[in-house]
């Protein structure tokens, strides 16, 4: 167990006017460790994560983030280029709707080769052969690497925007409802090569999503929220089998047996 | 060395909010302890609480009060308070869990299912296989079966799958829920043979065991679960 966390999320807070989209979130992320983030609609957890993420000011708070050289940075404290470096290269973010993560008009191989031009690969052979490699990693044939991402199916594009932000190997990876509008194939190949990945590099990730089995499956932690407050926080087993809370004790007797 | 598992004064309680809040007591006052080298049986009639223990001992369930004391790599933790990042690493490297059912993953080969915690643990994958297909052909799961999924299989051969897995480690620590609920005569004396040799090893284990043949088999000791069971203590 490394003794340091990746991230520190302090007292983080964003309102919308008078109205709350999270309200004084407190938690730490450890390297390998995957985060989930529950809740029905509305209650905060996507706004939580693009506050985690710099893709929203946060009202009040702060977010530490450990840097590769072993320093921790305020995240909101950093300047515009930092910040987008480091998206670019240490983090991923893997949005429900995979037309959002990628660029629809350019080639799969490009996709993911852009990622890798950011960090400074200028060698087009190697790009390309990185490229192919990912593509096979997330079971896209290598014959697909010149179609453009609108003609994929759902399922594929999904597939293409988790190559894309691996590529550079970050430390940490969003996800936002990664599953979320797949049919349930789809989605089952898609938990399973998201669960292998994480694995075998080691990677954190924050991964919000209102479906407790994908929570199951993939987070070692998990967050319950309601009305932008974290009502339930703990080893997921646990929040899953012995449910504290009220709400979370509704959202769990609400999972449909198969 | 410090005893592998103690548990002191443990209560719990579940309170149902969806049914105006009653709560339902489990157990009162639980303490015990098992050596290393010990098989523990838990005892008592269904619904007085067996399970309900070995899933706060794993961390599945919350405790209202009291301590379980692992001794986690030389050092000692308690399950009751620890944060959910040591009880993974306790799981991961000093205290195994085999369930009733097996908890599938779409897509995963029973071979992997059965190497995975070796590979978590840092051994080679190659190497977590050749263990894995040992204990496999030891358990008489069909070899054209490791390569699939185990989502279809039987209840036997998921379980099977279920004992390989929890056995393939050499945790100090084995919680074995009804490990042989569904399997043969065989295959049951095969588990009565694997557990012998985890306490040849020194290994402490608690179990639940409903067949009396393996129960007489594996128990040092019988505990009875009744004793803590809170609704003796408003029948007395």
């Amino acid at each position: 167990m490394s003794d340091n966390p990746l991230l520190k999320v302090s007292g983080v807070s964003k309102f919308y006017g008078s109205r709350i989209g999270c309200k004084d979130v407190n938690f730490e992320l450890w390297p390998g460790e995957v985060l989930a983030i529950v809740g029905e609609s509305g209650s905060g957890k996507t706004t939580l994560l693009n506050c985690i993420s710099t893709r929203l000011l946060p009202t009040a708070g702060s977010v530490e983030y450990r840097m590769r050289d072993g320093n921790f940075r305020d995240l909101y404290h950093m300047s515009e280029a930092e910040r987008r470096f480091l998206m670019r290269t240490d983090w991923g973010f893997v949005h429900q709707n995979p037309a959002d993560g990628l660029r629809m008009t350019v080639s799969a191989g490009a996709n993911v080769g852009e990622r890798l031009m950011a960090v400074g690969d200028r060698h087009y052979g190697k790009i390309r052969e990185t490229a192919t490699d990912w593509l096979g990693r997330v079971e896209i044939s290598a014959d697909r690497i010149d179609d453009q991402p609108r003609a994929f199916s759902g399922g594929m594009r999904q597939r293409l925007q988790i190559a894309r932000n691996l590529v550079t190997g970050p430390r940490l990876v969003f996800m936002d409802e990664p599953t979320g509008g797949l049919d349930v194939s789809v989605q089952a190949r898609l938990l399973d090569l998201v669960r292998g990945l994480v694995n075998d590099l080691g990677l954190a990730a924050i991964v919000v999503t209102h479906d407790l089995a994908v929570a199951r499956l993939l987070s070692h932690r998990m967050m319950v929220m309601k009305d932008g407050f974290v009502i339930e926080h703990g080893l997921t087993d646990r929040v899953l089998d012995d449910p504290r809370e009220p709400y979370t004790q509704l959202l769990v007797s609400s999972i449909l047996q198969v | 060395m410090a005893t592998p598992l103690v548990v002191s004064e443990v209560f719990k309680s579940f309170t149902m909010h969806l049914r105006d809040g009653i709560k339902l007591p489990v157990v009162n006052d639980v303490n015990f302890s098992v050596a290393a080298g010990e098989c523990v049986v838990l005892g008592g009639p269904s619904g007085i609480g067996k399970s309900s223990i070995l899933k706060m001992l794993y961390g599945n369930y919350a405790v209202d009060a009291g301590q379980i004391l692992v001794n986690h790599q030389d050092r000692i933790v308690d399950i009751a308070k620890a944060d959910p990042r040591t009880i993974i690493d306790v799981r991961r490297q000093t205290m195994g869990y085999v369930s009733q059912f097996l908890r599938t993953v779409p897509r995963v080969a029973a071979i992997d299912v059965v190497a995975e915690p070796l590979v978590a643990r840092g051994i080679e994958a190659a190497i977590a296989k050749e263990n894995a297909a040992e204990l496999l052909s030891r358990l008489n799961l069909p070899r054209e079966l490791w390569s699939l999924p185990p989502s279809t299989f039987s209840g036997g051969e998921q379980q099977r799958v279920n004992i390989a897995r929890g056995f393939i480690t050499s945790h100090r620590i084995l919680l074995l829920d009804e490990p042989t609920a569904s399997l043969d005569a065989t295959n049951r004396r095969v588990v009565v043979e694997m557990i012998a040799a985890k306490k040849e090893e020194g290994v402490a284990m608690l179990g639940i065991f409903h067949d009396e043949e393996v129960r007489e088999a594996v128990a040092d000791r019988i505990l009875d679960v009744s004793a803590f069971s809170p609704r003796k203590a408003i029948a007395a």
